[in-house]
C-alpha cells in the first residue's frame, strides 16, 4: 500500500468527507434532479449527465443528517462502481488532498449508528478530520 | 497472427452462411428437385465451403465437404435425381460441418471429432444411387427448346437451322433464326437470358458486411442526436431570427430522416429467422412419421436485429410444439377427413407500429379439458376456478410453467418447459403473447412486438407537478372530461373510482396516488356539489337590485343579516364545504376579503338609511359599486380557473388483457424518446420501465404500464379484496342518489344498491349442490350458499334452476352469499323516495326507477336468515 493517497474532498453538514480520487469520474456543480417517486428518500433523483441518465445519492440523507436549507443547492460527485456512474450530492466540493496513510485512524467505538457504517475512519489533517467514506455502502443500500 | 484470425473469422461467418443456404435450399430443393437454379445454388455453396477450407488447411472439413459436393456434383448434372435418402444424407453432412466449425470457432482446431462415419456414408449413397439411377438428360434446356417453348417458334425452323449447323454452317442457332427472319433479335436475346438464368444467379454486389458493434454505436450517436434535436426544436419555440428558424426545422427533418436511416441498418427481414424452420419441421415431421409442409407469408417483414434475436427461440420452440403435439399423425387426419399433409402457416406483418408474427397449424387444437385437468394435478389452480374458467383463461392455461398436455414426453417437447418461457421471452421485449384454439381445426399463437426498443413514441403527461412519458403502445385513447362533467362523470365504487366508457365501466388510477407524488390540481376527488357560478353571479346581483330597492322604499332588509357575509347567497356558497379545500386559490382568498368588506358597506347603507340620512346612503352605496364589478370579475376568473383545474383527463390504456383509465393533471404532447435504463437502485420499482430526457435537458420518468396497472391492483385479484373490505366499512346508502342493480326475480322488477354487488357470476346448475337444508355452489375456494330470491320471497318460482343461473354476489365480512335471479336487468343510477310496503319481508319497500315499480331488497334481512352464517373457508 502507499504511504499516502490522494482523496477529492467535500462538506456535508460541516464536516469533512473525502473519497478516493480514482473512483471520483467527475465532479460538477448543481444539477437538476427529477425526483423518483416511490424511491427511498434516500435517493436524491435522476441527472442528466451529458446525456447519461445517472441516479444520484443525497449524502445527507444517507447519513441521517438534517436536510440542506432551502436554496442551498447540492454539489455532484460522480463516482464509478460496476453498474455506472453514480452522483453523490453534497454540500459543498472541496479540494483534492493528499493524505499519509499513517495518519489514518479508524473510527472510535463511540460512533454508531448508520454513520459507523458508512464511515471507514478518518485522516487526521492539521486542522481538522478527513472522513473516509465508503461508497460502495453509500450507494448500495441506497 | 491476427490477420490469420481475421481470415478464419471471415471464414467462419461466410461458411455458417452458406450452410444456411444449404439447409434452405435442399429442403426446397426436396419439392422441387428438377430446378437447375437451386441446384447450382447449393452445389456452389458446399463448393466454396470445401475450396476454402482446402486453402486454410482444414483437411476434416475439406473430405467432409468433398463427398457431400461429389453427391451434389452428380444431381446437378442430372446423373442422379434427389430424394428423401440423399436429401438426408447431406443434411447430415451440413450438420457434420457445422460441428467442426463451431470447434474452430471454440479451439481454433478442428477438434478430435471422427468424422470418416459421414465421408464413407456419402460416398456409399453416391455409389448406391448411382447404380439405381436410370440416367436422365437434367442440363440446361438448349435454345432451340427455349425458343420452341417459351416462343413458340415452329420445331422445323429450328430443325432446319440445326441441319445447317451440322451441314458447316459456324455461326450459333440464334444468329441462324435471326438472319431466316424467323425471329426478332430481342427475342434470342431474351432467350438467352434464360437459358443463363437456369445455370447461374446473379450474385448482388451491392452488399457489404458491417460490424454490428459498429451499428449499435451509431444508434446511440443518432439517440443522442435525437435529444440534442428536440432540445434545439424548444429554444427554436421562442425565436424570432428566421433563418435560425429555418436551420432548425431542416435539423429536424435531417435528423429524422437519419434515425428512420440507422433504425434501418438494423432491421432484418424475419425470413432471416424463419429460414431455418424448413429444416427444423422436416427433420421432426421425418422423426415423428408426419407429414408436414410449411408455407410463409411476409418473409420481407422487417425487425430490429435486436427483436429478432430475442424472438428466434421463442419461435423455434412455438413450432416444435406445433408439429410435435399439434399436428396430428397423417392416418388421424385422414380419418377426420383433413389432407393427411399437416399444415403451419408462418404469417408476419406490420400493423399500428407493431410487428405481429403468426403461428398457425391445422392440428388437434388444443383439449382445454386435458390442459385444465394436468393443472389441477400440478396445483396450480383449483377445481373450481378451472370450472369457472372462460375458455380464453383456460388456454391461457398453456402459459403456465410446468405444464404439458403432451400425453408421451419426446426429446422434443412435452417436458413442460416451453410455452411459459416463450411468453416471459416475448413479454421481456415489450410483446405480448395470445393463443387461439379450435379442437379439430388448429392451433394460432399471434405475438405482437415492438418495432424497435430504443427510440419509441411517447405520450408526456403530467401529474402533481412532474413530467411522466407513457409508451404509446399501451395507448389506446384519451378522454378529457370538462366542466360539470368532470364532477359527475367519475363514479365511485366503494372507493374504487371508475368512469363509463361508452357504457363499459373503466377502472381509474390516479396517478399522482399511485406513485404518491403531491396532490395537485385535479387528480384529486371532486367535490360532489358543482360550482354553479352562473346562479352564484345571478344571485349576487339579485342581491345588489334588493339593496337599491330597499334605499328606494321598497321592502326589508335587516342590517344584521345584511353585516354578515355568511347568509347571504354568494356567502353560503363561498363559505360552503365545496370551496374549502381550494382556499389557498388566490382569486378564492381575494373573493372572501372582498366580500366581506362589501357586506361591511352594506351594513354603514342600511344604518345611514335608518337614520334618514339619505344622501349618506346614496354615496355609501355608489362605494359598493366597484366592489361588486370587482366580485363579478373575480367570479369569472375563478370559474376558468377551477375548469382547468376540475377537467380531468383520463388516458385509457392497456396492460395484459385489462383496460383502465390513467388519471393525469395535464397532457402535453407526444415525443419520440429515447429509453434509457434506470440504476440498479431504481430496479425495484415496478411503475418505471426506465428513464429518458426531455427537450429542457430535464429527466423524465417512462411509465411501466403493466406495472401500474399491478401496484394499483388492476389487473390482480387483490382489488377484490379491497371492495370487498371497504364494502364492509361502509355503511349503505338507502336512498338519495345512487346507483342501482335492477333484475327480476319471481317476475318481478327489484333492485338493491350497486354497492352491495361484490360481482356478477353465472353459474351452470349443474355446479347447484346441497348442503344441510340450502343449495350452494363451490365459489373461489369457497362453499357459498344461494338464495333463490323468488322463493324465499314466496313468488312465483318460476322454473326450476336449470342451465345457467345469474348470481349476485354479495360479501360481508369475508363471507360471500350468493342471490340467484333471474336475470339481470340494467345499472340504474337515479334519486329514489323509497315507498315502505308493510308486511313484506325482505323487501325494504318500493321505488320508482327508470318509471317502473321496482321492489327494493333487503339484502341483510334477506342474508340474516340463511342457515350456516358461521361457513368461512
Amino acid at each position: 500500500m502507499n504511504s499516502s493517497q490522494q482523496f477529492c474532498t467535500f462538506f456535508l453538514n460541516g464536516l469533512f468527507f473525502g473519497v478516493e480520487v480514482e473512483r471520483v469520474q467527475e465532479v460538477i456543480r448543481h444539477l437538476s434532479t427529477t425526483r423518483v417517486p416511490l424511491a427511498p428518500a434516500v435517493l436524491g433523483g435522476l441527472i442528466n449527465l451529458r446525456g447519461q441518465i445517472v441516479t444520484a445519492v443525497d449524502l445527507r440523507r444517507r447519513l441521517e443528517m438534517p436536510e440542506r436549507t432551502e436554496g442551498q443547492v447540492s454539489m455532484n460527485v460522480v463516482v464509478c462502481t460496476d453498474d455506472g456512474a453514480v452522483s453523490l450530492l453534497v454540500d459543498e466540493i472541496g479540494d483534492v488532498v493528499e493524505v499519509s496513510n499513517n495518519d489514518f485512524e479508524p473510527p472510535p467505538d463511540t460512533l454508531s449508528g448508520v454513520a459507523r457504517e458508512l464511515i471507514r475512519g478518518a485522516f487526521k489533517l492539521k486542522d481538522k478530520l478527513l472522513l473516509l467514506i465508503d461508497t460502495e455502502r453509500a450507494i448500495g443500500r441506497a | 497472427m491476427s490477420e490469420m484470425d481475421d481470415i478464419i473469422k471471415e471464414f467462419l461467418v461466410e461458411s455458417n452462411d452458406n450452410l444456411d443456404q444449404l439447409d434452405s435450399g435442399l429442403v426446397e430443393l426436396e419439392k422441387d428437385p428438377q430446378s437447375q437454379e437451386l441446384l447450382g445454388g447449393v452445389f456452389r455453396a458446399i463448393h466454396t465451403v470445401k475450396g476454402t477450407s482446402g486453402v486454410l488447411g482444414f483437411s476434416k472439413l475439406e473430405s467432409i465437404a468433398h463427398g457431400g459436393e461429389n453427391l451434389l456434383s452428380k444431381l446437378r448434372d442430372g446423373k442422379l435425381r434427389l430424394n428423401t435418402d440423399i436429401t438426408s444424407g447431406l443434411l447430415k453432412m451440413v450438420d457434420a460441418i457445422r460441428e467442426v466449425l463451431r470447434a474452430i470457432e471454440s479451439t481454433g482446431s478442428e477438434g478430435d471429432g471422427n468424422y470418416t462415419e459421414i465421408t464413407s456414408m456419402l460416398s456409399s449413397l453416391l455409389d448406391r444411387e448411382l447404380a439405381n439411377a436410370t440416367l436422365l438428360t437434367g442440363e440446361p434446356r438448349r435454345l432451340g427448346q427455349i425458343l420452341t417453348e417459351n416462343l413458340s417458334i415452329p420445331q422445323d425452323a429450328i430443325d432446319a437451322a440445326l441441319s445447317q449447323q451440322s451441314a458447316g454452317d459456324l455461326r450459333r442457332i440464334g444468329e441462324i433464326l435471326v438472319e431466316q427472319g424467323t425471329i426478332e433479335p430481342q427475342e434470342v436475346l431474351h432467350a438467352l437470358k434464360t437459358q443463363a438464368g437456369e445455370t447461374s444467379t446473379q450474385v448482388s454486389a451491392s452488399n457489404i458486411r458491417v460490424d454490428v458493434g459498429l451499428l449499435d454505436k451509431l444508434m446511440n450517436l443518432v439517440g443522442e442526436l435525437v435529444l440534442t434535436r428536440n432540445q434545439i426544436l424548444q429554444v427554436t419555440a421562442s425565436q424570432k431570427d428566421a433563418s435560425f428558424v429555418g436551420a432548425a426545422q431542416r435539423l429536424n427533418l435531417i435528423t429524422t430522416e437519419l434515425q428512420e436511416g440507422v433504425m434501418k441498418t438494423r432491421m432484418q427481414p424475419i425470413g432471416n429467422v424463419w429460414n431455418k424452420f424448413p429444416r427444423v419441421v422436416r427433420d421432426l415431421s421425418v422423426q415423428f412419421g408426419k407429414a408436414v409442409r410449411i408455407e410463409m407469408e411476409g418473409t420481407e417483414t422487417e425487425l430490429d436485429k435486436t427483436i429478432i434475436e430475442a424472438i428466434k427461440d421463442p419461435l423455434t420452440h412455438i413450432i416444435r410444439n406445433a408439429v410435435d403435439h399439434g399436428i396430428e399423425m397423417p392416418e388421424t387426419r385422414r380419418a377426420q377427413g383433413k389432407p393427411p399433409e399437416g399444415k403451419l402457416l408462418l404469417r408476419a406483418f406490420h400493423e399500428g407500429g407493431q410487428v405481429n408474427i403468426e403461428i398457425s397449424d391445422d392440428g388437434g387444437g388444443i383439449d382445454l379439458e386435458r390442459l385444465k385437468k394436468k393443472a389441477i394435478e400440478r396445483a396450480q389452480v383449483t377445481g373450481e376456478q378451472a370450472a369457472r374458467m372462460s375458455e380464453r383463461e383456460a388456454l391461457n392455461l398453456v402459459f403456465l410453467p410446468g405444464l404439458s398436455t403432451a400425453e408421451k414426453v419426446t426429446n422434443v417437447s412435452g417436458r413442460g418447459v416451453g410455452m411459459d418461457v416463450v411468453k416471459t421471452n416475448v413479454e421481456k421485449i415489450g410483446g405480448v403473447v395470445d393463443i387461439h384454439s379450435v379442437p379439430r381445426q388448429g392451433t394460432t399463437l399471434k405475438i405482437k412486438i415492438p418495432l424497435t426498443l430504443a427510440i419509441i413514441p411517447a405520450l408526456i403527461a403530467t401529474s402533481g407537478g412532474e413530467r411522466f412519458a407513457i409508451p404509446q403502445v399501451s395507448l389506446l385513447e384519451l378522454v378529457r372530461l370538462e366542466g360539470a362533467e368532470a364532477s359527475t362523470a367519475i363514479e365511485d365504487i366503494h372507493g374504487a373510482p371508475v368512469y363509463r366508457l361508452r357504457g363499459k365501466l373503466l377502472p381509474l388510477v390516479f396517478l399522482n396516488q399511485a406513485l404518491r407524488l403531491a396532490n395537485s390540481g385535479s387528480a384529486g376527488f371532486r367535490p360532489a356539489e358543482s360550482f354553479q357560478f352562473d346562479a352564484a353571479r345571478i344571485s349576487h346581483l339579485a342581491w345588489k337590485d334588493k339593496l337599491r330597492n330597499y334605499l328606494d322604499g321598497q321592502g326589508e332588509i335587516s342590517p344584521q343579516t345584511a353585516e354578515s357575509p355568511r347568509d347571504c347567497a354568494l356567502g353560503q356558497w363561498l363559505y360552503g364545504s365545496a370551496f374549502k379545500q381550494y382556499s389557498h386559490i388566490p382569486e378564492i382568498q381575494r373573493l372572501e376579503e372582498r366580500h366581506r368588506e362589501m357586506h361591511a358597506m352594506v351594513g354603514s347603507v342600511i344604518r345611514s338609511h335608518q337614520a334618514k340620512n339619505n344622501a349618506a346612503a346614496d354615496e355609501r352605496y355608489s362605494q359598493i359599486e366597484p366592489i361588486s364589478r370587482e366580485i363579478v370579475k373575480l367570479l369569472l376568473n375563478l370559474e376558468k380557473q377551477l375548469e382547468k383545474l376540475f377537467s380531468i383527463n383520463i388516458v385509457v390504456l392497456q396492460a395484459d388483457e385489462h383496460q383502465f383509465g390513467l388519471v393525469v393533471d395535464e397532457i402535453n404532447d407526444t415525443e419520440e424518446i429515447v429509453v434509457k435504463p434506470l440504476g440498479k437502485q431504481l430496479k425495484g420499482i415496478d411503475c418505471f420501465a426506465g428513464a429518458t430526457i426531455m427537450g429542457d435537458g430535464q429527466v423524465a420518468l417512462i411509465l411501466d404500464v403493466l406495472g401500474i396497472a399491478q401496484t394499483a391492483n388492476v389487473v390482480t385479484e387483490v382489488r377484490d379484496h379491497a371492495v370487498i373490505e371497504t364494502a364492509i366499512q361502509k355503511t349503505d346508502r338507502v336512498a338519495g342518489r345512487d346507483a342501482w342493480l335492477v333484475f327480476t326475480a319471481g317476475g318481478r322488477r327489484m333492485a338493491i344498491p350497486l354497492g352491495m354487488v361484490a360481482r356478477l357470476e353465472e353459474f351452470s346448475a349443474s355446479q347447484m349442490e346441497y348442503s344441510g337444508d340450502g343449495l350452494v355452489v363451490q365459489y373461489r375456494g369457497q362453499i357459498m350458499p344461494l338464495i333463490d330470491i323468488a322463493r324465499r320471497l314466496n313468488l312465483d318460482p318460476g322454473r326450476e334452476p336449470e342451465g345457467t343461473l345469474q348470481v349476485v354476489v354479495y360479501s360481508e365480512a369475508g363471507r360471500s352469499i350468493g342471490l340467484v335471479v333471474e336475470q339481470i336487468v340494467d345499472v340504474v343510477e337515479q334519486a329514489v323516495s323509497v315507498e315502505c310496503v308493510q308486511g313484506s319481508c325482505g323487501l325494504m319497500g318500493s321505488a320508482v326507477l327508470q318509471e317502473k315499480v321496482t321492489d327494493l331488497l333487503d339484502v341483510r334481512t334477506l342474508v340474516q336468515q340463511v342457515p350456516g352464517r358461521e361457513i368461512r373457508a
